[in-house]
């Protein structure tokens, strides 16, 4: 009888945490599978038009900001699809990162009795979004074909926008969630402060309605809008943004990735302590 | 190793040297991040230590059946917890050899708008199995948790009893290397706790290990062969499951 021999865990050879939690990540892909499913099945199931809210709630809201701003701001061509691109790349970021709190939170539970990668319930919130962010693009080629934005070649850099903003998005999440850990209220304030980032981007204004003088402090310590301004323009102009900004926001995003996974991966062993 | 042999040592599946878990207790407990800074910045933060476990040496052998008793508090908890890799201790070093499922507490790791089917999928990756691993067994699964169409239903329809049972169901479908059991035989009806007995005493002529955490005497004298007596943080007797409950009554007694 063959006898199976199983992993070896000793807790004096140790590799590195962020390692560790990033192969967890590989060996429990079916369960990061499993929890964006569940989201996403339990958010629609008792409601009776189901995932089409994902793609009315953009549409929605596009519809009030274009109400109330469309008389201070009608010289914007294609406004309309102006508005939707910032708020469908905002959503993303917003729920996403305040997701990744929740999903800590609810796992809770599960972490206090068992092992799993503990970053695999910031990367399932990372998946949900993904899966509401590629439904939502449905309504803003609807809307880029009745405000006569033309399809473009640029829109195939797209991708490339998305990547950026979900590490963004993922990196900011570790990083309030391990604070969330500790501190309860870390999560309240943090709806405060997006909502005030949210209106200290261009998102439904133009960004040239920030005088010269503060533009460059402006926007150079928000990186949200480099990262928005990267979504925005292969839809809207089908132009590829310049060199500079791509790689400001690359950078920006990848290091942000990588400084959340440290961070989180660093208090992670302690979870436990205090969930 | 290749063949199983009787004459053979038995093997260790779980070694704990110097295990210490200390948690760390605010002298008054800070609630608000702004709370925390003023004091952080005023230097008043003082911890109280907590010591859950205090140096505790254990070694459990591959294929038996370990019993842990105590009083509440007296650590048991904590132990599992550092044995099922959620706890990394202060001080001391573990080793384990094979996989640990916990048997998970009644509701964790399950949704409520879910159905019993998807609901075992959840479950079945939380415990690190894979989906065609999942797909293959389903059928078994189902069958033991004696579900029926039940199965696709929402869980939220479910009794507590059913619950457990898919709970049961789901952790031991797999032979597990190490089992562990908190407190859960308490649960179902005596028909399904005596059907889960069976499939650990199952387990012991194969090669998982069980470590069965019980208030009850009874089930830890009937099942278990080793059992270990926990006492405010340290390990007051080891060795055979009759004479650490011995001990342990005693010590009630005289207590």
């Amino acid at each position: 009888m063959k006898i199976s021999e199983g992993p070896i865990y000793d807790s004096a050879r140790r590799g590195p945490v962020a390692l560790e939690e990033f192969r967890g990540i590989f060996q429990y892909r079916d369960l990061i599978y499993q929890l964006v499913r569940k989201d996403i099945v339990s958010r629609y199931k008792r409601s009776v038009l189901g995932i089409a809210w994902t793609l009315l709630q953009p549409l929605a809201m596009m519809l009030i900001l274009l109400l109330v701003f469309s008389t201070l701001f009608q010289a914007i061509k294609g406004y309309p699809a102006y508005i939707l691109s910032g708020l469908i790349a905002w959503t993303f970021f917003a729920q996403t990162t305040s997701a990744i709190i929740n999903q800590i939170v609810w796992g809770g539970a599960l972490l206090k009795q068992i092992y799993v990668p503990r970053t695999s319930f910031g990367v399932s919130a990372i998946g949900t979004g993904l899966v509401n962010l590629a439904l939502s693009l449905i309504p803003m080629f609807l809307i880029m074909l009745l405000a006569d934005v033309p399809f473009r070649w640029g829109l195939l850099f797209l991708p490339v926008a998305i990547l950026f903003l979900a590490a963004f998005a993922l990196g900011v999440g570790l990083i309030i969630s391990t604070m969330a850990v500790h501190f309860p209220d870390v999560a309240e304030m943090y709806s405060i402060v997006l909502m005030a980032w949210m209106y200290l981007t261009p998102i439904v204004y133009p960004e040239n309605i920030i005088p010269e003088t503060y533009r460059f402090w402006f926007f150079n310590i928000n990186p949200m809008y480099h990262i928005i301004k990267i979504f925005r323009m292969p839809i809207l102009d089908g132009m590829l943004p310049d060199a500079m900004t791509l790689i400001a926001a690359g950078a920006v995003s990848s290091l942000t990735l990588i400084l959340g996974w440290l961070f989180f991966s660093k208090r992670a062993d302690t979870f436990a302590y205090y969930l | 190793m290749m063949t199983m042999d009787m004459n053979q040592p038995p093997q260790d599946v779980i070694r704990l040297e110097k295990i210490s878990v200390r948690y760390r207790l605010p002298g008054e407990q800070i609630h608000t991040f702004k709370e925390y800074v003023i004091r952080l910045v005023q230097k008043q933060i003082q911890f109280k230590d907590f010591q859950a476990l205090k140096e505790v040496n254990l070694q459990i052998r591959k294929g038996e059946i370990f019993g842990i008793i105590g009083n509440n508090g007296a650590g048991k908890s904590t132990l599992l917890k550092v044995i099922s890799r959620v706890l990394v201790p202060t001080q001391g070093r573990v080793w384990i050899k094979g996989k640990v499922s916990p048997l998970l507490e009644l509701g964790a790791g399950f949704h409520p708008e879910l159905t019993g089917r998807e609901n075992v999928f959840l479950n079945g990756t939380i415990l690190g199995h894979s989906h065609r691993e999942i797909e293959e067994h389903m059928h078994e699964i189902i069958e033991f948790s004696e579900l029926g169409s039940f199965i696709d239903a929402s869980l939220r329809t479910y009794s507590s009893g059913m619950y457990a049972r898919l709970g049961f169901a789901v952790a031991t479908t797999w032979e597990p290397d190490i089992l562990i059991l908190d407190e859960v035989l308490s649960v179902g009806d005596e028909a399904f706790q005596r059907k889960c007995q069976m499939r650990m005493k199952g387990f012991r002529n194969g090669n998982a290990t069980s470590i069965l955490v019980s208030h009850s005497m009874e089930a830890v004298r009937s099942l278990c062969e080793r059992a270990a007596w926990l006492d405010h943080g340290t390990i007051r007797a080891v060795g055979p499951a009759d004479e650490v409950i011995a001990k342990y009554r005693q010590a009630q007694a005289g207590a």
